[in-house]
Order: structure tokens, then sequence, then C-alpha cells
């Protein structure tokens, strides 16, 4: 249930493995599967088109030999007797389910119903964003939330250059996922680029006129023209469908370390949350790679194998000049410490720390050194043992003022 | 094996390279992948198909020859 990555994913890897069986592919999007980082970056500035984003091609799709339902939500599921209840009341059985159903964009209450309004999620919301970005030359942006999503839209606009807001209730764009530090160049990046920075206030509300957004105050009070808002505060897991399924639902079907659920049901993607046994603890990731990692990891399980899923994350972002990747994981209160380059010479690598072991590796332009740093986190190294080589180890918790 | 690599797809994540390091490699200056071979024996078929399948980018098409 899912026809992104994760679950076109599953599908295809439970064929390449020899499953022979019966196979029906469900998602809740009209087109053909496709590709979302793109949609952010390369569609939103215009320079692709949406079939270069296609995840395959309509004969790849024949060859599946599968039961393609694209359109169609589920409402409702039955692990007793083992169905999946669909829009319109009919209903699919299985012996196995794949659930990867994706997250659903939080919205701002009191502005979806204006127009100019967008949020970003699906290939529909990129291409109405940016023909709305198109409008009239001197379109105003206004992006409320400064996480990977509303920073790469931000880009995205000036790249079409656009007078460009982003708004964060964080002092900083990208805290949550790189901490203090880090999130501080980001931040000096957009303002670099010509992004007018609105940090540590949030949206009190917005202005219309005939139905259409026209601007908005902040909670700082400060008042803001804007033709067009992008919203991108954050996601939650689709999961509504699976209330009274009888499944553990917190943030995501809760999985066991081998992404199952229940007998014979299993999740991947984005909606999953399952125990990484690597790092000890429970995940649920919004990452590309994940997505085809876990879907590869659930079919092979699904067929039999049972083993655990426990990769080390890797996720990446490109703003302007810079293309940001890391492996692990980024805990707010970890230590820092430079491998490679230097912080204000726009290439890097840096080790995050915490409970003394290396469980993050970052890399600003600098693709092959993290590559090969990554093992680092593979290995769990312990944090002295990295200590005597990097230029310039910081505390935790600590901001640096001179960056800000 | 037929391996083709779409460099202007490709976002450097090097994926390809962590799968199967005998037929990918990355440029020093920008992370994008380099072929390194496009008929790679079969006993390295299992790693490549492996790359192609967790390219984020779609950047790896593969045909059987």
């Amino acid at each position: 249930m899912g026809a992104s990555v994760a679950g076109l994913t599953a599908a295809v890897t439970l064929r390449t493995e020899g499953y022979g069986g019966r196979l029906t592919l469900i998602g809740d999007e009209p087109h053909t599967p496709y590709n979302r980082p793109p949609l952010s970056k390369q569609i939103l500035a215009g320079t692709w088109e949406p079939d270069r984003i296609k995840l395959r091609t309509n004969e790849e799709l024949s060859a599946l030999d599968a039961r393609l339902l694209f359109g169609r939500s589920a409402t409702g599921l039955d692990t007793d007797a083992r169905r999946v209840v669909l829009d319109g009341g009919d209903s699919v059985s299985y012996d196995a389910l794949v659930i990867a159903t994706g997250v659903t964009p939080n919205s701002l209450p009191g502005a979806h119903h204006l127009a100019g309004v967008h949020l970003l999620r699906t290939l529909d919301d990129a291409l109405a964003l940016r023909a709305d970005l198109r409008r009239e030359p001197d379109v105003k942006v206004a992006v409320v939330g400064a996480g990977f999503l509303g920073s790469e839209a931000a880009a995205a606009a000036r790249r079409m250059r656009l007078d460009v807001t982003m708004i964060d209730p964080r002092p900083v764009p990208m805290r949550r996922q790189f901490g203090d530090r880090i999130a501080a160049l980001v931040g000096r990046l957009h303002k670099k680029n010509g992004v007018s920075m609105r940090c540590g206030t949030g949206v009190r509300r917005f202005f219309e006129s005939g139905g259409r957004v026209t601007g908005l105050e902040l909670t700082d009070g400060t008042l803001l023209d804007a033709d067009v808002v992008v919203v991108a505060i954050g996601a939650a897991p689709a999961i509504g469908w699976l209330a009274g399924s009888g499944l553990e639902l917190r943030n995501g079907v809760e999985c066991d370390p081998t992404c199952r659920a229940a007998p014979g049901v299993y999740a991947a993607g984005d909606v999953a949350s399952w125990h990484n046994n690597h790092f000890g603890c429970r995940m649920r990731l919004e990452h590309r790679l994940n997505a085809t990692e876990q879907a590869r990891a659930v079919a092979h399980n699904v067929l039999g194998e049972n083993q655990p899923f426990a990769p080390v994350p890797y996720f990446w972002t490109d703003q302007y000049d810079a293309h940001i990747q890391a492996y692990g994981v980024f805990p707010a209160d970890a230590e820092l410490a430079v491998l490679h380059g230097e912080l204000e010479g726009g290439h890097f690598v840096v080790a995050y720390g915490h409970r003394g072991r290396v469980v993050g590796v970052l890399g600003w332009n600098s693709p092959c050194e993290l590559r090969k740093l990554r093992q680092l986190v593979v290995d769990r190294a312990p944090w002295a043992s990295i200590l005597p080589a990097p230029q310039a180890v910081w505390p935790g918790r600590h901001l640096s003022a001179s960056l800000r | 094996m037929q391996v083709t690599l779409h460099q202007d797809k490709c976002v450097a994540s090097g994926q390809c390279v962590l799968a199967a390091q005998d037929v990918f490699d990355q440029r020093d200056e920008d992370g994008v992948a380099v072929l390194l071979d496009d008929r790679p024996p079969a006993e390295l078929h299992d790693d490549v198909r492996h790359a192609a399948a967790v390219c984020p980018a779609l950047a790896i098409a593969l045909a059987d020859q």
C-alpha cells in the first residue's frame, strides 16, 4: 500500500528475488511512481520537466506483472481477515502487506483556504507552486519553515531571482537536522544568496485580498508582503487509515527490528518506525535512500529472510552551491569535530560524537572525503580515537556567536 | 551486462561506489560518479545491480548483453 519509492521498490524487489505470485501496487496519486527529491530542486526551479523523474517507464511497470491501482487510497485495514479496504468500499486481500503510505505535510491553521498558499509534497504541489512563482515578475515569496524542504524551496525561488523571506521559530535554519554550528553556516549561506532570514519568529496571521494571500504578520510584529507562501513545517506519518486496525501507531507504524508490525504486515519508508539495532534506538526516517533500503529489506523479510534492518542513514540536500551530505544520526547535544577542510572554507567534513562514539559524519562540498569517513559511523568508532586527528573540536550545545 | 551512467542526474551520493567499487568511482572535485567498467565481469553483477537499485537519482541503467 503506497506507490512511491518504498512501495514500488518493495514490489520490484519481490519480483527480482523470485516471487511469482499475485502482486498489487496501490497508490493515492494519479501519476505513475516518481522520484521526490527533485520536486524541491530541479522541478521547482524549472530546469527539469516531470517526465524526467519517473521511477519506472510504462514498459518497466508492465514488466512488473502487478495489478496497478493508482489514484486509489486505503480507508481501513482488517489484519484478521488480511484485507485492505479502499476508497469506494472494495477491498484487496493479502498474504503479506507492505505499508508504505509515507507522510502528509503539516498545514498552518487559517492559511490554506487562500490562493497563493502552498504545501510541497507531491508532483502536483510542485507544479502548482512553480506556476504561481512564475505568475508575474517580482513575486514576493514567504517560506514558512527552514528545514530541508523550506531551505531548498527558498534556494529554488532565489534561483528564479525572486524576493524570498524565510521564517522559522528556531534561531537558525536546519537546526534540528544539523545542530547549531552547521545550521549557522546554512543560515549564512541563505543570507549570502539574498534570502531575508526571519529566524526566531513564527507566523501570527495572514492578510488577504479577494481570497488571495497578500502578506503575513509575524509573532514579533513584523509585517511582510507576500504573493506566494510556501508552508514547509514538517510532515506527519500517513496512518489515519490504520485507526482501529490493532497496529501500534505512535510516531508512524511501530515495527520490530525486522520492520514487521504484525503477522504478515510490514512497513517501509517515511511511515515506518522501527528499532535500528546499529544505533540501539527507534527511528523513523524521511530520507530518500532509506525508502529504497528499507523496502528492499522488507521484501527480503516477506520472503522469509527475517533479518533486522540496521542501516547507517544517509541524506543530502542541495542549496545554491552547497552540496551537503550526511551519514548517521545528529543528536542536538552531540560534540562536533572537524576531520577535513575548514568550516570557513566551504569544503569540510565534520564528525558528530555522542556518548563516547562517532554517530554521524557530515560533508559540505566534500563527497569523496565524506564517503571515506563513513566507516567511522559504521564502526561506531570511539570518540576519543579521532580526537588527536581533527583540526578543531567543540563541546555539544555551544553556539558560536561569531558564526551567527 | 552493459552499464550506463547518466552523470547529469547524479547527486554524488556515492552509494554506487559503496556497492561496487571496482565498477564505480567518484570525481574528486564534485563527487559525481564515474564509470570504471561498462561491461563488468559476471562476479560483480550482483554488486552492480545493488548499486543501480540504491542510486537515489536513478542515474544507473543496466542492460543484459
